[in-house]
């Protein structure tokens, strides 16, 4: 429902500025022109976005997940000390962990879900500490390789689509820091 | 040469030698997954045709203009190109809309700009965080989520905002 909200209100601002501002005939063109544009977009990183989710596929079947679960054991034990000691939600976790690393955000969602149902456990509808931190971690991007940003670029003629690549590790650091501190912070004032 | 032209390349034949070692079949894995990549682009083509005709629509009447003008105040004290804004505004709620949004903002600037390039990087380290909210949550039976989502977004906005700087860090302005 939310994006029926987001595109009604963007359509009917639209009409208001292309009357008041005279722009109608552009806002009128540029109906059509978006429309079109929009298919120019998708085809145009149509074949990036498909090599890319071959070289994921291809990365879950060599084994790398699993070596990337089994590398950020520890880390997910000190994040999360009480789901990493119950080896179900552990190895879910892990799954959750390293799908997202990889950027396989379809293989990331069951096994992260599953995590957030077995630490649900007798909770009664309140979200414990390591579950909001569960949520913040998946709402922070940590894709090692940012392959639809990259293919974006691609399709708008980037001749180097992943030179943002340290910047997009720098960026993605930052965001989960502060992701994390902010779920210290406000877990001691918000019970 | 650039170190960041290697990554591609270097990835590519790496896992390919991988594969082999581990007897893995390369070609139908890529071929399988090439083919899974391709649902995912019939399936978000759909909302891409209706967000960027109001996309579309909202620039060329001049809103995005006066969103853009208005945010831009704030933005500057924060480092961010306000060309940026209504990435950053769409971003946690819809994944498809803020592709189409940093489509149209890499289109207008070039993919290469200095605007281009921090609308990018802000799609790569951020995620549809109230989707995934919902979807976490809805499936866990949790009413009572605290302060996840004021965590999550203060995570997108150091993320928006780092994005900019380290974009001015490994390429300037």
């Amino acid at each position: 429902m939310a994006m029926a909200w987001i595109w009604a209100i963007l359509v009917v601002i639209s009409l208001l500025f292309g009357l008041l501002n005279g722009t109608m005939g552009a806002v009128s063109r540029a109906a059509m022109e978006g429309a079109a544009a929009a298919v120019d977009l998708a085809v145009g990183m149509a074949g990036s976005l498909c090599l890319w989710s071959g070289v994921m596929a291809l990365m879950e079947r060599c084994g790398l997940a699993a070596a990337l679960a089994r590398l950020f054991r520890p880390v997910l034990r000190l994040l999360l000390p009480r789901a990493g000691r119950d080896g179900e939600t552990a190895a879910a976790l892990s799954a959750n962990l390293s799908a997202n690393l990889l950027g396989l955000g379809n293989a990331a969602t069951p096994p992260g879900v599953r995590a957030a149902r077995l630490m649900a456990r007798g909770s009664g509808g309140v979200a414990s500490d390591e579950l909001c931190r569960l949520v913040v971690l998946n709402t922070a991007s940590i894709q090692l390789l940012p392959t639809t940003a990259a293919s974006l670029r691609a399709a708008c003629g980037c001749a180097a689509p992943f030179d943002i690549l340290p910047a997009v590790w720098l960026a993605s650091a930052l965001s989960v820091t502060a992701g994390l501190l902010a779920a210290r912070l406000l877990g001691r004032i918000w019970r | 040469m650039e170190l960041s032209v290697f990554v591609v390349p270097a990835l590519l034949a790496g896992l390919a030698l991988l594969a082999l070692s581990r007897g893995v079949d390369v070609y139908s894995a890529l071929t399988d997954g090439a083919g899974e990549g391709l649902t995912t682009v019939a399936r978000i083509l759909p909302s891409l045709v209706a967000l960027l005709t109001a996309v579309y629509m909202f620039r060329a009447s001049g809103a995005m203009g006066a969103l853009t003008t208005f945010l831009s105040p704030v933005l500057a004290k924060l480092g961010i190109p306000p060309e940026t804004a209504a990435i950053m505004l769409i971003r946690p709620l819809s994944g498809s809309g803020a592709l189409a949004v940093a489509g149209e903002v890499m289109a207008a600037h070039g993919p290469d700009s200095y605007v281009g390039r921090v609308a990018a990087v802000m799609l790569g380290c951020s995620e549809t965080t109230f989707y995934t909210v919902a979807v976490y949550f809805g499936a866990a039976g949790i009413r009572r989520s605290r302060y996840t989502i004021p965590a999550a977004l203060t995570a997108d906005l150091t993320g928006f905002m780092a994005a900019a700087l380290a974009v001015r860090l490994f390429f300037g302005t």
